[in-house]
């Protein structure tokens, strides 16, 4: 018997040393193969006296049972290993870079102007636009600017060869709009606008966003709320703002309306103004029964706050180092 | 308008500081350019008078000035400035002080003479930009007394940026009264001026057109003192205001100007020929104005003329020919009231610009004129004595400005501001700015002063009350918007769409003019745009662009040139076309790509981008519109692309757009060397908005078949694709190409294509049976239609 439990004992140690599956498989045919030691020893069996074959039979089994369970543990085991090393040799270096990661992005002029959008949108503004070539009535006369007037000269405007012009401020939109949808009415109209005028300061053509809203009862302090409810929106944080008493041929009161920017400072960042009632009249809504208000701002200059951009200029320029830099 | 703060403050009683009154201007509607110091940093710097001076022994243009401040003691000072005279008073600065201008003065020795300070100039001590010499003061300046005092200095230079409407600001008078609307203070401005009236010299003038010239004020002086030099508490008021002293009798129009805001002008009495008559020019008549430019005169132009023909164009500039110089002994002062019509744009016709233009232009106080020419008199008369003649002043009453009184309802008031005045407060704004109000239940009834020509109707007054008011005091109050809910625009949500589906294509949006070159845009659309600039800022930026391509090519261009190579673009925006007569904006989506397919990446090097990664992009770019339309790619000889590697697009036959390699030639145009591909597309009709087709899906198995063809090289997959479809509709679902090729055991001409097909029921399995017959009857159309023969 202790040549069994013997057996079993050196067995065990040969499998845990087994290094890897094909010696196991020696070990495994070595004790359980046709002429494994557990096998042969179950033949010589009949060596033994009858009485004591039954328990000298289970010793055996039990001790190649033991051994098989050992064999299959240690098999697992070997092949996790194996999977293992296998997978180790296919290990990658996951900091480089993907497959096309890159991509594209808006221009910060459209990123600035969809916020403005956005945020007027969800107080019910619907965005309307208006032809980039007008005609005088619609960007001077019917804004109450005739002929002459000296707000004309401030206004540096490009003609084309056939007496039209290029737009020289979004505020043609409402009369457009007004004529369009008639009051009550409450718009945003983006777009670009052209002046002939290049300097530091200054690019031919800039972008600004025009509102209108009319009303039975829309009056200056709704004006003054509405904007500064949009800056605080815009900026993400409450702006102190100031209304200044200014001059719009097509407003009035006219203000122009600065924030407050820190260190004393003050910045100019629109015009507004309660709409004049002759362009009430113009665009085919009594004055007596409407009121409404208006303002314009550029989209540049609101750009240029927000990503703190110096040069208006670099707008234009295209540069790709610049402008992925928005992405 | 500029002017000295000290000025302002003579004419009205103002309790602010300098920094309140400043703010003050600005918030009531005159944004203050800037606010200056003037006069800063001269402290220490004496009056002087030069005793005697000698020639520098060792330097030509060098003087030794020996000059005392007490009278009694000299310093001797090196001095290079050639207005050195004896007896001269001047300014001097003693070593240790540091002027305005930084520069430190110590004791030194110039060219072997010591100098114990330095006489200065105006500009070197920041009191204007004469730098031609050293300061000289009248001889009334009292040596040894300190500059400062001398000139009542430090002031402040205040400049304001006065809006359009308010030409009646355009003078100090206008600005303090302005200011009297804030405050309970009064003007302190003497209007009854009292005429010494010595002579009985009187120019005979006409107003043959009183609609021209609705008054016309003149008074002559005569046996003035020509030596006469202007008082310095004058000059240093004109320099503040950024004028330039001339003489007396120009420097007193120039202050009477500033002072009333009625521009004056002062002619030589002796050149004058008989009858002075204002009117409009003839055509061809010429003038030579003042600053010697000679103008061919305009129908249009108001003119003033004697018997010798145009003597000065009104409201604008005086002429030569009856010009004062200093040899002037008589003088004849005008103060006219010209029209704001016909004073507006004639400056900017002739291009001249001048102090008078812009006031006539914004429109003069038509009740002026006496008390003007009365001013000028009386300071002409201080300064240069004289004789003064009678006054004449023309008033056509029928033409001057006439004033209706003003209906200003409490009720409209408070809905446009959306906050109730207390009615005390609206009338007592209205009385302090000069308005005359007779006070009804509810409402006033306005009278508007001569200068207020901004004033012509209520809502002009509800702006005047809140104005004064206080935007500042007016609540903010969020409105209940009463809008019903409007219908999504679709056309915008797509732009949006687009924009968003190239940039995560790796395209980059960019913005460039909508102006571009004349010759690129003809070379890029072979077409001349009828849309041209009248009034360009160059010729790179004349013609209304009718392709966004070459603003991309540009951009493209200048990316290169900072050494980017990979360049990836697209531009939102209208083109613009049709004739001068019927033109149209539409609006486009263009892109750009060049270089590598892919950023360098360690995998492997990325291949060139090719007409087929144009393509793509622009493919799946329609894929974004919902809705199923069929497009259908042609071949096409753009004028800016390459023959056989360009296409356009159509929807139903109508072109919507192209695609392509841009040409080389055009290309190397914007010094780009390298293969460059384009697209453009009209948002508007190739994302028709249409709504969306779902069709049920089949439950039941596909079947693949494939097959390769040979046919005549000439003959475009998309055809044959066409002709497949129409085959078995119902059950070819799809067909892809999957591989083309030519050379090799291809016959010259010919080339392979092979086809994967697609093919399912809709309620049944297809069988094989099936697929078998319809891959047969494919092959017989091919063969029939494109002469095509089935590979083996």
């Amino acid at each position: 018997m202790n040549k069994i439990s013997e057996i079993l004992k050196i067995s065990l140690q040969e499998v845990d040393k087994a290094p890897d599956i094909h010696s196991l498989d020696s070990v495994r045919v070595k004790y359980v193969g046709k002429k494994g030691k557990f096998t042969t020893s179950l033949k010589s069996l009949g060596e033994l006296p009858i009485d004591k074959r039954p328990a000298a039979g289970e010793d055996i089994n039990k001790a190649k049972s033991v051994f098989m369970k050992t064999v299959s543990l240690r098999k697992a085991e070997l092949e996790t290993k194996a999977l293992e090393e296998n997978l180790k040799k296919s290990s990658i270096d996951v900091t480089l870079d993907g497959y096309a990661s890159s991509k594209g992005g808006r221009h910060p002029i459209s990123l600035t102007r969809l916020r403005i959008e956005e945020i007027f949108q969800n107080a019910g503004f619907e965005v309307k636009s208006g032809p980039e070539i007008e005609d005088d009535y619609h960007n001077f006369t019917a804004l109450n600017i005739p002929d002459n007037h000296p707000a004309r000269a401030m206004h540096d405007t490009f003609y084309l060869n056939n007496g039209k012009l290029l737009r020289t401020h979004t505020s043609p939109v409402q009369i457009r709009s007004l004529l369009e949808l008639g009051a009550p009415i409450r718009i945003i109209a983006p777009g670009r606008v052209y002046r002939c005028d290049s300097d530091q300061t200054h690019t031919p053509m800039f972008h600004q966003v025009e509102g209108l809203v009319i009303g039975e009862n829309v009056s200056f302090a709704n004006l003054k709320a509405v904007l500064h409810e949009f800056v605080a929106c815009f900026f993400n944080k409450d702006v102190e703002l100031r209304f200044r008493p200014s001059y719009f041929p097509f407003t009035e009161p006219s203000a122009e309306v600065d924030i407050y920017w820190g260190k004393g400072k003050w910045l100019e960042i629109l015009g507004c103004g309660m709409v004049h009632p002759n362009v009430l009249i113009n665009a085919g809504v009594d004055p007596k029964l409407y009121s409404g208000y208006a303002f314009g701002m550029g989209v540049e200059r609101l750009a240029m706050l927000r990503y703190q951009v110096e040069d208006l200029r670099v707008f234009f320029d295209n540069d790709l180092s610049f402008l992925r830099q928005f992405n | 308008m500029k002017f000295s703060e000290a000025w302002l403050r003579e004419i009205i009683n103002i309790d602010l500081s300098s920094e309140e009154l400043s703010a003050k201007l600005t918030m009531i509607g005159h944004e203050v350019d800037s606010f200056e110091v003037d006069g800063g940093g001269l402290e220490g710097i004496l009056i002087a008078q030069i005793v005697s001076y000698e020639k520098h022994p060792n330097a030509d243009r060098l003087n030794v000035c020996q000059v005392t401040t007490d009278g009694k003691n000299r310093i001797s000072i090196v001095c290079g400035a050639p207005n050195v005279r004896k007896g001269m008073k001047s300014i001097l600065a003693l070593p240790g002080k540091i002027l305005p201008n930084g520069l430190k003065l110590e004791k030194s020795e110039i060219r072997g003479i010591e100098s114990f300070g330095m006489l200065c100039s105006a500009s070197e001590v920041g009191l204007g930009l004469d730098s031609d010499g050293i300061m000289e003061l009248p001889k009334e300046a009292k040596i040894g007394s300190k500059l400062l005092s001398y000139l009542n200095l430090p002031d402040h230079i205040i400049d304001l940026d006065l809006t359009p409407n308010r030409g009646d600001c355009f003078s100090v008078l206008g600005v303090a009264r302005d200011l009297a609307g804030t405050s309970v203070e009064n003007i302190k401005y003497n209007f009854n001026i009292k005429s010494n009236i010595t002579s009985t010299v009187e120019q005979s003038i006409k107003t043959v057109f009183p609609d021209l010239c609705p008054r016309f004020a003149a008074q002559a002086v005569t046996n003035i003192n020509n030596e006469s030099t202007t008082p310095i508490w004058m000059t240093e008021k004109l320099r503040k205001s950024g004028i330039r002293s001339i003489n007396p009798v120009v420097d007193v129009t120039n202050y009477v100007m500033i002072e009333l805001g009625q521009p004056l002008h002062a002619y030589d009495l002796s050149k004058i020929n008989g009858t002075i008559i204002p009117r409009l020019a003839n055509e061809n008549e010429r003038l030579v104005l003042l600053d010697e430019t000679e103008v061919e005169l305009k129908k249009d132009t108001v003119v003033i003329t004697d018997d010798s023909g145009p003597i000065g164009m009104a409201g604008v500039m005086g002429g030569l020919s009856t010009a004062v110089s200093p040899k002037t002994s008589s003088v004849l002062f005008e103060a006219a009231y010209w029209p704001p019509k016909f004073m507006a744009g004639t400056a900017r016709r002739y291009g001249m610009h001048t102090d008078a233009s812009l006031r006539f232009e914004r429109g003069v106080d038509p009740e002026i004129q006496e008390v003007a020419i009365k001013r000028a008199c009386e300071l002409l008369l201080l300064i240069c004595g004289g004789d003064a003649g009678k006054i004449t002043d023309i008033k056509n009453k029928d033409h001057l400005p006439k004033r209706k009184a003003i209906k200003l309802s409490a009720r409209r008031l408070k809905k446009i501001l959306g906050h109730e005045i207390h009615s005390n407060e609206v009338a007592e704004i209205l009385k302090r700015l000069n308005l005359k109000i007779r006070e009804n239940k509810d409402s006033w009834e306005v009278d508007v002063p001569s200068y207020r020509f901004d004033l012509m109707m209520e809502d002009d007054l509800i702006e005047e009350v809140a104005r004064i008011y206080g935007f500042d005091k007016i609540p903010e109050v969020t409105e209940v918007s009463s809008r019903s809910l409007s219908s999504l625009n679709n056309y915008l949500a797509n732009i949006e769409k687009i924009a968003n589906h190239l940039c995560s294509k790796d395209y980059q949006e960019v913005i460039t003019y909508s102006f571009i070159d004349d010759n690129v845009n003809t070379l890029i659309t072979g077409k001349q745009s009828e849309l041209k600039l009248a009034n360009p800022l160059s010729s790179e930026m004349s013609t209304m662009r009718g392709s966004i391509w070459p603003g991309l090519l540009n951009a493209a261009s200048r990316n290169i040139a900072r050494q980017i190579d990979r360049v990836r673009l697209f531009e939102i925006g209208k083109v613009f076309n049709g004739t001068s007569k019927s033109h149209h904006e539409i609006e486009q989506v263009a892109g750009l790509i060049m270089g590598p397919l892919r950023d360098e990446h360690w995998s492997k090097k990325s291949k060139e981008v090719d007409f087929f990664d144009v393509k793509g992009d622009l493919e799946s770019l329609l894929m974004t519109s919902s809705n199923e339309i069929e497009y259908e790619f042609l071949q096409d000889e753009s004028i800016s692309l390459q023959k056989g590697q360009s296409a356009k697009l159509l929807i139903n036959g109508e072109r919507i757009g192209s695609l392509g390699k841009v040409h080389p030639i055009v290309a190397k145009k914007f010094s780009i060397k390298r293969d460059v591909y384009l697209f453009e597309l009209d948002i508007e009709k190739a994302f028709p908005a249409t709504s969306l087709s779902i069709r049920p899906i089949s439950k039941y198995p596909l079947i693949r078949r494939d097959i390769s063809i040979i046919l005549d090289k000439a003959i475009k997959a998309s055809k044959v694709i066409k002709s497949i479809k129409l085959i078995e509709p119902e059950i070819i679902q799809s067909i892809k190409v999957f591989d083309i090729f030519d050379g090799n055991n291809i016959e010259e001409g010919l080339k392979s294509i092979a086809l994967g097909l697609i093919l399912q029921e809709k309620s049944r399995t297809l069988t094989d049976q099936v697929a078998d017959d319809i891959i047969s009857k494919v092959i017989v159309s091919l063969e029939k239609n494109f002469s095509a023969k089935l590979r083996d």
